[in-house]
C-alpha cells in the first residue's frame, strides 16, 4: 500500500437557503483547496465528486460541476451518487493503483432546495416501504425508540450530545447552530417525531467542501504535517429495519476493525451522526471512549448537515485537527441510508 | 505497482423493453447469478460490490444500491456506487478493476443496470429546468446537430447511418440477450424509416431497454486458480471535459481522443486498427460509429464513414464493431457501457457464441456519456499483460 | 396486472417540489431577458463571451464570468436538427427546427427555435434574428423570445472561436 494523506482542505460556511447554484458553491472551495495545497489545477491527476441528483432535482446534476473545476484540457474524473466521503474512498483507491500522485475530492449538498426528509425517504425499498412514505426522521425515531427501550441510550444522554455539539460549534466558523444550552432546557422542548425532539435531529444546510489527497513524497512536499490515511473501509447492512438490530451497527463495527481504529488511542473522532442517539451508537460500535477521545469538536453534523457533503466535512475537520497538532491520531466517519445503513471509517495520523 | 486483474465471469440479462416479470432486484440478480455461474463461484465468495447506473430518476429510487444490498447478499461487505452519466457502465467496471489493481480486494463483483420501464425515461432525462429554452426532444435532439456537424465536415453520404444500423440490428440476431431481434432489415428499408431528429432516422436510434450486466473480477493470484477462460485487463482510461465552452469541438471531443491515446499508451498499442481484433463501441445513434472510429484513432479524420461503407466494421471485416448488436440493439442506459466492456471480455474469452469473432485476442470496450464529454475505455486480452 | 401472468405492478407517483436558484452570476443575463435585452458575459481569463452564461462560470478557465456584454440581436446558425418526435411536455408543433445559434458578439452557441420558414430551407450559416413575445410575457427565461427567423442576409461563415458547436 502507498502512503496517502490529506494535504489540504476547504469548506464554506453553512447556510440555509443559499441563492448560489451548485457550481457557484463548488468553484470557490475547490479553488481554495487547490491553492491551500500550493498546486495548480493541472497538477491534479484525479478528481472525484460526491452529490445526489434527487437533492438537486435534476438528472445528471453533477455534470455541471465539471464546469466549476476547469476541466480543460480534459481531466481524469469520476462521480459517486453518494456522500463525498465515498468519493474520497474512490480517490484513495485510485492513488493506490499508482496511476497518479494528487487527487482532489469535492462534495456539494443543497438540502434546502427540496423537502430533504421526503427525498431521503426515496432511498427506501420502492415496492414495500416508499409507498408508505415513512419519512427519514421517522425511521431514525424508530431506531431511537428501540435504543431507549433496550436501555442502550437515555434521553438525557441524547440531549447531552446536542448540548456538547452546540457548545463546541461556537468555535467553528462553518457551523450553523451554536450556543450554550442545558440538558434540562432541551428536554423541556416538545417531541417533533417522538421520541426525537428538535435537538436530536441535525440541521439541514447547504454546503460544499473539498479535500486534496497526495501520495508518498508528494504529500510530504505539499503539507507540513500531512494527515496520513492509515486505514479506511466501508461496509453496508441490510436496509430492512426488521431484519437487523437497530441498537447496534454491525457495518460500523466491521469498518472500524478493518480501518484499525482500536489499534491505538484516538485523540479526535469526527462522526457523521445526523441524530443524537446515532452518535452514541456509533461511538460504541467503533469502540471509542469519550473520556479519552474528543468527539466531534467541530460540533459535528448535528449543527450543520449538508447531506452528501457532511461525511466529507468530517474528513476536513479530522484532517485539520491533525494539521494543527490537536490530534496525532484521528478518526473520520461517514454514514448513508436509513438508520445508519452504510458506514465508512477512516483512521488518520500525523507524523 | 498495480496488480494484474482479470475478468473471470460475465453475465447479462435478457434485455427487453419491459421486464415486467422481475423487480429491479430480480433484474440485477439475474445478471449477477449468470456472472457468478460463468466464473464458477458463489455470491459468498465476493469481497466487494461496485455498482453503477444512470440517473436515479429513471426508476424513482434514490441511491438504489442501498436497498439492493439485500438482493446482493452484501451485508457486512463494501457496496460502492458510481454515477458518471452514460459512460457509467464503463467507469463502474474501471473502478471495480482498480479495487483489484490496488490490491484492496481479491474478488470484486461489478454491476451496471437500468430498469427504464419502471419509470418514464423521456421525462426522467428531460426534466424542464427553469430559465432555459425547452426546444429539444431528449437525447436525439441534443446529438442530431452534432451528427449534422460531422456530415458537413466529412462529406459523408446520408446512407451511412442506416448502414451502421442495419449491421448492428443484423448482428443482434446472433446475440440471444439483445433487446431487438429484427432479422429483416435491408438498407433500402432502413432508408425509408422516418427522420425523427433530422438527420437521424428512426432506425438509427437506440431502443429504451431494461437490463443489467455483471462481471466478476479477480486478482492474478485468484484468477490463476480458476479453470475457465479469462479476460486480462491490459489498460483502463477515463477522461472528462465540460459540456459546452466557446470553441468546443463536439464532433470529435478532445476528451475522447485523449482517453484513447491514454489507453493505447498504457496497453502498448501503436497501430490500433491493426492490433485490435474487435471493438464494442458506445453507439446510441448510428452515426456515432464513424465519428468514434475517427475520435479513437482507428480511422483518419473524415474517413470513418468510408470504413463503414467498405464493410470494415462488419463481423467479417478487419475491425468488427459491435458484433453484439451494440447500444442500437439494447440500451439499458446504466448497463450499456458495462455491456460493451463485458462483450469485449466475452470476445477474448471465446464465449460470445454465434457473434464470436474467431481468434479474437485483443478487444476494446468503450463508453461515453453526457454531452459527449465523459469517456471510459478498457483494453482486454486473452493473454496476460 | 401486467403482461406477465400473476405479477402485480403498482403505480407509485412520486412528487417532489424544488425551489430553484439561478445564482447571482446569471442575474444580469436573466434580468436582460425580462427587459428585451440579450446580455452575455465575458470570461476575465480567456476573454470569450458566453451567451447564455450557463452557471456564470467559464468551464475552460474555472473563472467567474464578471463583465456583462450586450450581444446580438442577430446571429448565425452553427448547426441544427429537425425534430419530428412528439414527446411529453413538448410545447411546439412538429416538425420544427431546433438550431444552435451564435449571436453576434458571442463566442458560444445557444439553442432556440427557427420559425417563419420551411424546415428544409434552414442551413448552417443562415442569418437569423429574434422575434420577441409580447412585452407582457417577458420573464427571466429565453422563452421571452418566441423564436428566431431568417433575416434574409447572405449566409455568414462562423468565426473559428465559435467552433462547431
Amino acid at each position: 500500500m502507498r502512503d496517502v494523506a490529506i494535504v489540504a482542505t476547504a469548506q464554506r460556511p453553512s447556510q440555509i437557503g443559499t441563492q448560489l447554484t451548485s457550481v457557484e458553491l463548488i468553484l470557490p472551495v475547490v479553488a481554495e483547496a487547490v491553492k491551500n495545497a500550493g498546486i495548480q489545477r493541472q497538477d491534479v491527476g484525479f478528481w472525484c465528486h460526491g452529490s445526489c441528483d434527487y437533492m438537486s432535482g435534476q438528472p445528471f446534476s453533477f455534470v455541471a460541476a465539471v464546469d466549476a473545476i476547469g476541466a480543460w484540457p480534459p481531466i481524469v474524473e469520476s462521480h459517486v451518487e453518494a456522500d463525498g466521503a465515498l468519493a474520497l474512498y474512490e480517490a484513495w483507491v485510485k492513488l493506490q493503483t499508482g496511476e497518479c500522485d494528487i487527487a482532489v475530492v469535492f462534495a456539494n449538498g443543497k438540502t434546502t432546495s427540496g423537502p430533504i426528509d421526503r427525498i431521503l425517504t426515496l432511498q427506501a425499498d420502492p415496492y414495500f416501504v416508499t409507498p408508505l412514505w415513512p419519512g427519514f426522521d421517522a425511521m431514525a425515531a424508530l431506531q431511537a425508540r428501540a435504543c431507549l427501550d433496550a436501555g442502550v441510550v437515555t434521553e438525557e444522554q441524547m440531549a447531552e450530545v446536542a448540548v456538547r455539539s452546540r457548545r463546541d460549534a461556537k468555535s467553528n466558523a462553518v457551523a450553523h447552530l451554536k450556543g450554550d444550552y442545558t440538558v434540562d432546557e432541551l428536554l423541556s422542548g416538545p417531541y417533533t417525531t417522538a421520541p426525537l425532539r428538535a435537538h436530536d435531529c441535525s440541521v439541514p444546510v447547504d454546503g460544499a467542501n473539498a479535500v486534496v489527497l497526495a501520495a508518498d513524497d508528494v504529500a510530504r512536499r505539499l503539507a507540513k504535517r500531512p494527515a496520513w490515511i492509515r486505514g479506511i473501509d466501508h461496509r453496508i447492512d441490510t436496509q430492512r429495519l426488521g431484519a437487523r438490530s437497530l441498537t447496534t451497527s454491525d457495518s460500523t463495527r466491521i469498518a472500524a476493525e478493518k480501518a484499525g481504529v482500536g489499534r491505538d488511542k484516538v485523540d479526535v473522532a469526527e462522526i457523521y451522526a445526523p441524530y443524537t442517539h446515532q452518535e452514541l451508537l456509533l461511538r460504541s460500535a467503533m469502540g471509542l471512549d469519550a473520556t479519552t477521545t474528543v468527539i466531534n469538536p467541530s460540533g459535528g453534523a448535528l449543527v450543520a448537515n449538508p447531506a452528501m457533503a457532511a461525511g466529507l466535512a468530517r474528513f476536513v475537520e479530522a484532517a485539520e485537527a491533525v494539521f494543527a497538532g490537536r490530534a496525532d491520531r484521528a478518526v473520520a466517519h461517514s454514514t448513508s441510508g436509513p438508520c445508519l445503513q452504510q458506514n465508512l471509517v477512516c483512521v488518520m495520523e500525523g507524523d | 505497482m498495480a496488480e494484474r486483474c482479470a475478468v473471470v465471469g460475465v453475465g447479462q440479462t435478457n434485455h427487453s423493453s419491459c421486464r415486467a416479470d422481475v423487480s429491479i432486484a430480480g433484474l440485477v440478480r439475474e445478471a449477477v447469478d449468470r456472472a457468478l455461474a460463468d466464473a464458477g463461484i458463489t455470491i459468498q465468495d465476493v469481497d466487494a460490490v461496485v455498482i453503477g447506473k444512470a440517473p436515479d430518476s429513471l426508476e424513482g429510487v434514490a441511491m438504489p444500491e442501498l436497498w439492493l444490498a439485500d438482493a446482493l447478499a452484501a451485508h457486512g461487505k463494501p457496496v460502492f456506487r458510481v454515477h458518471t452519466a452514460g459512460s457509467v457502465g464503463g467507469s463502474t467496471a474501471i473502478v471495480a478493476a482498480q479495487h483489484v489493481m490496488a490490491g484492496i480486494h481479491g474478488t470484486v463483483l461489478t454491476i451496471g443496470f437500468e430498469k427504464q420501464s419502471d419509470g418514464n425515461a423521456m421525462w426522467a432525462l428531460s426534466v424542464p429546468i427553469p430559465f432555459g429554452m425547452p426546444v429539444h426532444a431528449g437525447a436525439g435532439g441534443y446529438f442530431s446537430p452534432i451528427v449534422r456537424g460531422y456530415i458537413t465536415r466529412s462529406g459523408a453520404p446520408s446512407h451511412i447511418g442506416a448502414m451502421v444500423a442495419v449491421k448492428d440490428r443484423t448482428n443482434a440476431c446472433k446475440n440471444p440477450y439483445a433487446h431487438l431481434h429484427e432479422p429483416d432489415w435491408t438498407l433500402e428499408k432502413a432508408l425509408e424509416t422516418p427522420m425523427l431528429w433530422d438527420p437521424i432516422r428512426f432506425i438509427e436510434t437506440c431502443p429504451s431497454s431494461d437490463g443489467a450486466m455483471a462481471l466478476v473480477l479477480m486478482s492474478e493470484e485468484r484468477a490463476e486458480k480458476m479453470s475457465g477462460p479469462k479476460a486480462w485487463v491490459h489498460a483502463t482510461a477515463m477522461r472528462s471535459e465540460p459540456t459546452a465552452f466557446a470553441g468546443r469541438e463536439q464532433v470529435s471531443p478532445r476528451a475522447g481522443e485523449m482517453c484513447a491515446e491514454d489507453l493505447w499508451r498504457k496497453g502498448g498499442i501503436t497501430k490500433p486498427a491493426e492490433e485490435i481484433d474487435v471493438v464494442e463501441m458506445y453507439v446510441p445513434f448510428a452515426w456515432f460509429e464513424p465519428m468514434w472510429l475517427e475520435n479513437l484513432g482507428f480511422a483518419p479524420r473524415n474517413e470513418g464513414w468510408r470504413w463503414v461503407e467498405d464493410g470494415v466494421t462488419e463481423m467479417t471485416g478487419s475491425l468488427p464493431v459491435n458484433p453484439s448488436g451494440g447500444v442500437l440493439s439494447s440500451n439499458p442506459i446504466g448497463a450499456s457501457g458495462m455491456i460493451r466492456f463485458g462483450e469485449a471480455c466475452m470476445q477474448v474469452m471465446g464465449t460470445a457464441g454465434e457473434h464470436q469473432i474467431d481468434g479474437a485476442k485483443k478487444a476494446v470496450g468503450h463508453a461515453y456519456g453526457g454531452g459527449s464529454q465523459f469517456f471510459a475505455m478498457w483494453l482486454v486480452s486473452s493473454l496476460k499483460p | 396486472m401486467s403482461e406477465a401472468d400473476g405479477i402485480v405492478r403498482l403505480r407509485q407517483p412520486i412528487g417532489v417540489e424544488y425551489s430553484w436558484s439561478a445564482g447571482p452570476n446569471a442575474t444580469s443575463h436573466l434580468s436582460g431577458l425580462m427587459n428585451g435585452k440579450l446580455i452575455g458575459k465575458r470570461c476575465p481569463s480567456c476573454t470569450l463571451v458566453y451567451f447564455p452564461p450557463r452557471n456564470g462560470v467559464c468551464p475552460k478557465c474555472a473563472a467567474i464570468l464578471a463583465e456583462d456584454v450586450e450581444v446580438g440581436p442577430k446571429g448565425t446558425i452553427s448547426t441544427f436538427c429537425v425534430v419530428n418526435v412528439p414527446f411529453l411536455g413538448q410545447k411546439v408543433k412538429i416538425p420544427y427546427v431546433a438550431a444552435q445559434i451564435v449571436l453576434d458578439g458571442a463566442d458560444i452557441s445557444m439553442q432556440h427555435l427557427i420559425q417563419e420558414c420551411e424546415a428544409d430551407e434552414v442551413r448552417i450559416g443562415m442569418r437569423v434574428e429574434p422575434v420577441w413575445k409580447d412585452r407582457s410575457e417577458w420573464g427571466p427565461t429565453l422563452e421571452s423570445i418566441a423564436h428566431f427567423r431568417p433575416t434574409g442576409e447572405p449566409d455568414a461563415a462562423l468565426g473559428s472561436k465559435a467552433g462547431e458547436s
